[in-house]
């Protein structure tokens, strides 16, 4: 095998080049087996070892994450996330990034980005229940935005929408540091019986390796290199490399799979997602310490005179690679049928630990399975952790306008503005189990017949991330962890999606140490740990980086789902509280940046200990029923949350003007964190605030729920109506061009 | 109440219907998968759920229509038993000639999921007989086609026969281009056949029975079935 094989061309410095492999990687390769690689295995190692399936760049900081809880049922490192949530079931969840296939072609990138993340749950044995999404856009006013928004949102419906199943939650958000390079982070959920739960892993030597879904055709080919690559202005030129999405598929290979996995047909199960063939048969048979001998004359093609080079690189979708049990091959062979999918035996588990390809006869690759993984290269990349930048006190930012002019513009922003125009495109009511639909702090789904629910979320809030990563990690989870205790859940266990620029430059790489480091900061303190994740590198045009964005999914728990939290006023005349210290921190806020045009400034502090105090306080008076209404305090800070409330009731509310110590648009604007607003009957105010000062929760009435305007004492009084309309205007405006 | 769901490779909310059938009648419905030539024996109502069949390629509807059960099924519909098609069922009968007309794409060229009100138009039906004629009810949609259109000859027919069951209106009952989100011809919601056995309706009120979907309007539709059934038996 050390002359090229019959049609293949030979290995030159260009050749390994062009598959993203680094001079002393390829060292490595030569160091490994001994000899030139094949054009076949040269394709392999580069589908392996590029960012993407290695994360060569990152794995090093990963290993720093907490990952343990008692409910944890499965960390990091297989297809998804598991954890426990009691009466014998578990909770299977993970978020995934398909930023650059996005970009390029945004309908097709977006559908395969869902389609992939709801196989790595339903590969587990999940049924999917719901999916929530983070996307990200450039600026407004780019050239592209608008048709890179309007492919998107329609490909993450068109994917889930199809399939049958509910996105419930998300974030949309728009800045020119996305100009070039959009995110598109899917996230699903799935539900298990805790004792059913699938994994990759091979046993037993001699078992048929079975391939199952659609057929397998060019398309998708390197994505993954693709996807670990910077993009420049010739990107548009690589639509070749981006997968198509069939839905319709991969609902019958959900139904199909679920059905053999339900009459103990499977051993072991991988989808092939990144990498297709080659990594999910490597996965099985490394992490089953065994060989796998494959067959490609046997696979599935959707073209006639595939090579062996081009099976293994195909990303085709909606396929899946099992270990079944030779006794029910024959049971499982009918089911998929049935469904119209595709079943073949396509190789066999060996004892000898390589991982070894044929085609027409010949011997295209011959590698050790271990060593395609756990020898991947590692790197311990340079990295400056970045300045720290000034502290804005609010007596240096001059209000432009008053309090409540700043808050109608505020609201109808692009980043503060309803983002109905997209979930309007979901379904998100399918399945019959959907408590709190898009568009309040956490998505709340009900578990089968309940009474448990799921809360889930994702947030993360990316100019803190740029302006400091250690506190904008912090903030991340703290965020996450907040959305899912205002709607009365415990949050029990986070999947991250770090989003990145080129992490061969230092200050790139100090932003992922930085988040990461507060990320775990958070995740301990908040008893909140990482289950799954992905890391998204070279999200960068031109040399310029994205801001980083490490996108946090969360799951909480709620024991019954009739007990959860919305942050609609529900009625005239209720007290309002604000709970958590407000010192009017306008650093990296909303208001400094869209009103006052600054985007300077260290962001908010995250004191983890008062999150933790703060937010399990408001849990227990949600729990407890004392609670009418509660919404946590995020971008645009007091004001704005306090609109959102009351759009979403049409009840207004009478507010005290800002206390003398703080000045007014620091008040009303800081995004100090760990903050909620609670309402409570007024009969219960001074029991609440009395408990609250015994545990030390700093607490303040602000005013009084009721009327259908907001008046603040001394300032002139806004109409919820004249809110609304600008608050769900901005996005379909602008989506007409009107805007 | 004998309800038999057929099940077409690329439904997806059967499990939805399943669970509102029995729900409210307190029976299990059967699962019928569309390689069926027979529908199982003593079934009483025929429920065509919502989903993608066969991934919508093609044209909605269009290749599930030409599925073996459909067979059974207009045999049964000809003996005047009830079939509900709901979202793609809707759009299933229509291809399948059961019902007049077509669902074409939502006037705005985009999927839709949001709640809205539909008035119902008369109560003496089986479909509609839980509410009151001119009722207001809001349930979900989430559909990207669902525009109905006919020939102007056949709209006429349907309303002069008052085969129009269930129209897009505003939370007051105002039916207008305002409240019709779709684009749909006249407003339409749901239509029967001319024996006002068969009806097609694109919104899901199967998903709106239960307190946690945030509303109950939905449950009238099939609580009229349960009793028509238990009434005619």
């Amino acid at each position: 095998m050390t002359r090229p094989m019959r049609n293949e061309p030979a290995i030159t410095p260009e050749l390994i080049a062009s598959h993203g492999l680094k001079p002393d990687e390829y060292e490595r390769i030569l160091k490994l087996i001994g000899r030139t690689p094949t054009f076949t295995e040269l394709g392999i190692f580069s589908a392996m070892w590029n960012e993407h399936c290695s994360y060569k760049s990152s794995r090093i900081h990963l290993r720093g994450l907490p990952t343990k809880a008692p409910w944890v049922i499965q960390g990091p490192g297989e297809n998804a996330g598991v954890i426990d949530i009691g009466d014998g079931l578990a909770v299977v969840f993970k978020m995934e990034s398909h930023n650059h296939p996005s970009y390029i072609e945004p309908y097709q990138g977006a559908t395969t980005g869902v389609g992939g993340i709801l196989r790595d749950v339903f590969t587990m044995g999940a049924r999917p229940i719901a999916c929530l999404n983070a996307l990200s856009f450039g600026a407004p006013e780019h050239l592209k935005t608008r048709h890179l928004v309007s492919g998107v949102v329609a490909g993450v419906g068109g994917y889930g929408n199809s399939f049958g199943v509910p996105t419930v939650g998300g974030q949309v958000r728009f800045h020119t540091r996305y100009d070039g390079n959009n995110l598109v982070n899917a996230m699903a959920v799935g539900l298990a019986e805790s004792d059913k739960i699938f994994y990759a892993a091979a046993s037993g030597v001699n078992m048929p390796i079975v391939y199952l879904g659609s057929k397998t055709g060019r398309d998708g080919i390197h994505g993954a290199t693709m996807a670990s690559a910077e993009f420049d202005d010739a990107s548009d030129e690589k639509r070749p490399t981006v997968q198509v999405g069939d839905p319709f598929a991969e609902k019958l290979l959900l139904e199909a799979c679920l059905e053999i996995m339900g009459a103990g047909c499977v051993i072991a199960i991988q989808d092939m997602g990144a990498a297709g063939l080659t990594c999910s048969a490597v996965e099985m048979g490394a992490k089953g310490d065994l060989g796998v001998d494959l067959d490609l004359d046997s696979v599935p093609t959707r073209e006639t005179g595939m090579s062996a080079y081009e099976m293994m690189l195909s990303e085709s979708q909606e396929r899946m690679l099992m270990v079944l049990k030779p006794e029910k091959e024959k049971q499982a062979e009918a089911i998929f049928k049935k469904w119209g999918l595709d079943f073949a035996v396509v190789g066999y588990t060996t004892p000898t630990k390589r991982f070894v390809v044929k085609h027409g006869g010949d011997v295209m690759a011959d590698l050790p399975i271990k060593e395609l993984g756990d020898e991947a290269p590692l790197y311990d990349r340079p990295h400056v952790a970045s300045e720290p930048l000034p502290i804005i006190h609010a007596r240096d930012v001059n209000a432009p306008m008053p309090v409540t002019d700043a808050l109608v513009k505020l609201i109808a922003t692009s980043e503060l503005c309803s983002k109905r125009w997209v979930w309007e495109q979901y379904d998100h009511v399918i399945g019959g189990n959907t408590v709190q639909r898009p568009g309040g702090d956490a998505a709340v789904v009900r578990v089968q017949d309940g009474p448990k629910a799921l809360a889930l979320t994702v947030d993360v809030t990316p100019r803190y991330c740029e302006a400091d990563p250690v506190e904008g990690g912090k903030q991340a989870v703290a965020e996450a962890w907040r959305n899912i205790t205002a709607v009365g859940g415990k949050p029990l266990a986070i999947t991250d999606n770090l989003n990145f620029g080129n992490p061969e430059r230092p200050e790139i790489m100090g932003q992922l140490v930085g988040c990461l480091n507060g990320i775990a900061q958070a995740c301990v303190a908040l008893d909140f740990p990482i289950v799954s994740g992905n890391v998204s590198l070279y999200n960068e045009t031109n040399g310029r980086g994205i801001l980083p964005t490490p996108s946090i999914g969360g799951v909480g728990l709620l024991d019954d789902f009739q007990k959860s939290a919305t942050l609609a006023f529900k009625a005239g005349g209720e007290a309002i509280l604000l709970i958590g210290d407000t010192h009017g921190w306008l650093g990296q806020s909303v208001y400094l940046r869209d009103i006052c045009g600054r985007e300077e400034g260290a962001p908010p502090p995250v004191d983890l200990v008062a999150e933790k105090r703060n937010g399990d306080v408001v849990r227990g008076m949600i729990k407890s029923g004392t609670a009418t209404a509660v919404h946590d305090i995020s971008d645009g800070g007091l004001l704005v949350a306090l609109a959102e409330m009351a759009m979403a009731s049409g009840i207004g509310a009478v507010l005290d003007a800002a206390p003398e110590a703080t000045l007014s648009h620091a008040w009303w604007f800081g995004e100090d964190q760990a903050r909620y607003i609670v309402t409570v009957p007024v009969e219960h105010l001074l029991t609440v605030m009395s408990k609250l000062r015994a545990v030390g929760v700093p607490c303040v009435e602000i005013g009084k729920t009721g009327g259908d305007t907001l008046v603040i004492e001394g300032e002139a009084p806004v109409a919820i109506a004249k809110l609304k309309d600008g608050f769900e205007s901005w996005l379909p405006n602008y989506m007409a061009g009107k805007a | 109440m004998k309800a038999a769901i057929l099940v077409f490779p690329g439904i997806n909310r059967e499990r939805d219907m399943a669970r509102t059938l029995k729900l409210i009648s307190g029976h299990e419905p059967k699962m019928v998968w569309h390689a069926e030539t027979e529908l199982p024996e003593g079934t009483d109502l025929v429920v065509i759920p919502g989903g993608f069949s066969y991934g919508d390629y093609l044209r909605c509807g269009a290749i599930a229509a030409r599925s073996p059960v459909m067979g059974a099924v207009r045999a049964f519909a000809a003996k005047g038993g009830l079939v509900l098609g709901v979202c793609n069922g809707f759009q299933i009968l229509c291809e399948s000639g059961l019902l007049p007309g077509i669902l074409m794409r939502n006037a705005r060229l985009q999927f839709v999921c949001r709640d809205v009100h539909l008035r119902v138009e008369r109560s003496d039906t089986p479909f509609t007989r839980g509410y009151n004629a001119g009722q207001v009810i809001r349930v979900p949609v989430a559909h990207g086609e669902g525009n109905y259109a006919a020939d102007a000859e056949t709209l006429t027919r349907l309303e002069g026969d008052g085969r129009v069951l269930y129209r897009y209106c505003s939370a007051n009952g105002d039916v207008g281009d305002l409240h019709n989100f779709n684009g749909a011809a006249a407003s339409i919601a749901g239509i029967v056949n001319e024996k006002g056995n068969v009806l097609g309706m694109m919104p899901h009120p199967e998903n709106h029975v239960e307190d946690v979907m945030g509303c109950t309007d939905g449950r009238g539709l099939f609580a009229g079935l349960v009793a028509h059934l238990e009434k005619a038996a």
